[in-house]
């Protein structure tokens, strides 16, 4: 585990100057520990066999981890990645090895996560004959990667690896295939590898334009009743301290998309909480009272605007984003920002007046109320019987003090985890936002953990979520990778059989499980662990799971019937927010 | 913008690399817009590719596959660009038997006044090859349908834009750099 560690990983190999004649497989060891790549997740076969030999030889530089399926290694990368800003590397066999990988690339597009991936492919003279282990993945991979490409040949790996970590962490992050036939990683090549600076065909950043910045200013200062909303674009673009200026100088009321939490501390007094469907009820409701709506590297998911035909219709609306194809998309804009967020919010600031907005952002704070008596109280403070999602979150921020890293996986406990979750640093919240795919946040976890061993990584995920690769506790076990993992387990999945309470009267198809003994199975993987079904065992449960510098799995039974609120429903109005 | 449905000619100008193609068409087939004609070629600039697509869409959709487009690290630059904003043309070709040539004289007249080139006659068959506007290879081909078409085959358009596009200059721009 020592060469695990953040400060190894920052520190880049030394460049080999000098051309030595090896093999492809060595060549793309090499390459990847040119490119600081301090660990991989993969799993072998057949047609990457070679390289796994050279993995073997260069074990004390570079750690793979075997994780135990492939789409355990494509989330796993993504948990690397989205801790560390780094680029995550999985690795597969040819066929079902990297068709396994395709729900992690095509999460990992659409959340902008950069990861390479290297599946290995049959010799090329059997490219296209059906044979075994035979897929087309780069044409299965094309519309879920940023960049994909097969390699033939030995002597294009140093380029194409270049080329690929380049495009994964340059511009708006996002995933890269290279998919190398057999004969590629046998046959030998000069080798001498030279970092990826450029790519004539491809602007990762576009410049800001001065006259949009000042365009935003003048729009902002003549505002009344500005609200921010702020992606994933402010951390990716490393803008968080920027952000935080932004508005602590202008006083604008500032709210999150899920992938965008914990770019600002929670309890900024500023931090008016999370839109979307479940989001809070202020920023939603005051998104159609707002003036001048400013969105900050986010892309108006329909999850976030609801009907677009009645979203802040009576709002100017600001666009900062690097994608200049995300301007105009879903919201029309009166003022786009194209350019690397950082740099822009860094000229935006001095243009800005100081300002309070005292009286608008007391609006927030009485429909806050609001939501507390309704919904946060009983989350959080529960009268009744059953356990609720919330409270373990509870829990889990006394003990953590908002330290730690969340990885949440799909559904309630994941809505629940987003809302409650106290977040101090950001790169924290580690969810499968726009896929959402059940199944990523125990192998990200594991990811998340292995990229950065000091912080603590809590899992939080469902019944249901678990079970879909369930399988990586193997991987938990095997690393010793000390990750924190609760399951809340409501024996349903609850997200869907909430929808079909509230939208198809009750018939509760297919989503009740019979679920087996969670314990007893983390236990088979000798994996410290208890069960918490009263609430007067779960404060000192989840005080010993933090306080543990092991693995360690909690699963909580919460209620079964619970829902989340706030809703929006799917294709109403941010207006028509509930509570109930 | 406008919303009504009309045809853009869309010209991507790209890197000559294997699978682009197939990059470019899942953009439209996501969105479920079906292309009337494809066309790829070399461009003006020595291994620069430029793909003539043309499609029935609104100029807002327009404009958001174009940046969809752009997007893609292989792709240098994208338009699009409406019918009077282009010169364009089409090309066809005929197989015809020989023996109606003489059988058939109108068939003379009418190669005549479309302008249409005899690019080859032997014993067998005659082949005929017309550039022009789809409307003009409409109509030529309904005149000869009537005695008869052995094969008959028509390319996608090919589009030069009255605008300059600034291809050379970005690329400058990038060995600048």
């Amino acid at each position: 585990m020592s060469i695990m560690n953040t400060e190894t990983a920052n520190k880049e190999q030394e460049v080999a100057q000098e051309t030595m004649r090896i093999t492809g497989s060595e060549a793309i060891i090499r390459c990847l520990m040119a490119e600081g790549v301090d660990i991989l997740y993969g799993y072998p076969g057949g047609a990457i066999m070679p390289v796994y030999d050279e993995l073997y030889k260069f074990r004390d530089q570079i750690h793979h981890v075997l994780t135990r399926h492939e789409q355990g290694a494509a989330h796993a990368a993504q948990g690397y990645a989205r801790i560390s800003g780094r680029v995550g590397v999985a690795i597969a066999t040819s066929g079902p090895g990297a068709t396994n990988l395709i729900t992690g690339i095509a999460d990992a597009q659409i959340d902008s996560t950069p990861i390479v991936c290297i599946t290995g492919q049959v010799a090329s003279h059997l490219l296209g004959s059906d044979a075994f282990q035979e897929t087309d993945i780069v044409g299965i991979s094309t519309p879920v990667t940023k960049w994909n490409h097969q390699v033939t040949k030995a002597s294009e790996i140093p380029e194409v690896i270049a080329k690929a970590f380049y495009i994964a962490k340059s511009g708006r992050p996002g995933p890269v295939l290279i998919d190398i036939t057999k004969d590629a990683q046998f046959g030998e090549l000069d080798f001498k590898y030279e970092k990826c600076t450029g790519i004539r065909s491809y602007i990762p950043i576009p410049k800001t334009k001065p006259e949009a910045v000042s365009a935003a200013a003048e729009l902002i200062n003549g505002a009344k009743k500005p609200l921010i909303v702020w992606g994933q674009g402010v951390i990716l673009g490393r803008a968080e301290n920027e952000l935080k200026a932004i508005i602590e100088k202008a006083g604008i009321p500032a709210s999150w998309t899920i992938l965008g939490a914990s770019a600002l501390p929670t309890s900024h007094p500023l931090n008016v909480g999370m839109v979307g469907m479940h989001g809070n009820y202020a920023p939603n409701k005051l998104t159609n009272e707002c003036d001048l709506l400013i969105a900050i590297g986010m892309r108006f998911d329909d999850r976030v605007t609801g009907s677009l035909n009645t979203y802040a219709k009576q709002a100017k609306i600001i666009h900062f984003d690097i994608d200049p194809s995300e301007i105009d998309k879903n919201v029309k804009t009166d003022v786009a920002v194209i350019g690397d967020s950082k740099d822009s919010l860094a000229k935006l600031l001095p243009l800005l007046n100081k300002n309070t907005h005292t009286d608008w952002l007391q609006e927030f704070k009485d429909l806050y109320a609001i939501e507390f008596e309704k919904v946060i109280k009983d989350d959080l403070t529960p009268t009744k019987e059953g356990l609720t999602m919330g409270e373990v979150l509870k829990q889990i921020n006394i003990e953590t003090k908002g330290n730690a890293a969340i990885v949440s996986d799909v559904g309630q406990h994941q809505m629940i985890a987003c809302r409650y979750a106290e977040f101090t640093t950001t790169k924290s919240n580690i969810t499968s936002g726009g896929l959402g795919t059940m199944g990523f946040a125990l192998p990200a976890a594991i990811g998340a953990k292995m990229a950065a061993p000091d912080r603590e990584v809590v899992a939080i995920i469902g019944d249901g979520g678990f079970q879909m690769n369930i399988q990586e506790l193997g991987t938990i076990f095997q690393q010793k990778a000390a990750v924190k993992v609760v399951v809340l387990n409501n024996g349903f999945l609850g997200m869907v059989r909430q929808w079909q309470q509230l939208f198809f009267d009750k018939r509760y198809a297919s989503t009740e499980m019979t679920n087996p003994d969670f314990v007893a199975i983390a236990k088979g993987y000798y994996i410290e662990s208890k069960r918490v079904t009263k609430r007067e065992e779960l404060a000192d449960a989840v005080k010993e799971m933090i306080a543990s510098k092991n693995s360690y799995f909690l699963e909580v039974c919460v209620e079964k019937e619970d829902n989340v609120f706030p809703m929006i429903p799917s294709g109403a109005s941010v207006s028509d927010v509930r509570l109930s | 913008m406008n919303e009504e449905i009309k045809s853009f000619t869309i010209s991507i100008y790209t890197e000559n690399n294997i699978g682009l193609l197939n990059r470019i068409s899942a953009i439209f087939q996501r969105r479920h817009i079906n292309i009337e004609s494809l066309t790829t070629s070399q461009s003006e600039i020595e291994g620069v590719n430029r793909f003539v697509i043309v499609v029935n869409i609104s100029e807002i959709n327009a404009k958001k596959i174009i940046g969809q487009f752009e997007k893609q690290v292989e792709v240098i630059r994208a338009y699009y660009h409406t019918d009077d904003q282009t010169i364009y043309t089409e090309s066809c070709m005929f197989k015809i038997k020989s023996s109606l040539l003489f059988e058939e004289p109108q068939i003379q007249n009418i190669i005549k006044e479309s302008n249409t080139r005899i690019v080859t006659v032997n014993k067998e068959f005659f082949v005929l090859e017309k550039s022009g506007r789809r409307n003009e290879i409409e109509s030529l081909r309904r005149d000869l349908n009537v005695f008869g078409i052995m094969q008959f085959v028509r390319s996608g358009r090919i589009a030069i834009t009255k605008d300059e596009m600034k291809i050379t200059e970005a690329l400058l721009a990038f060995n600048n750099q």
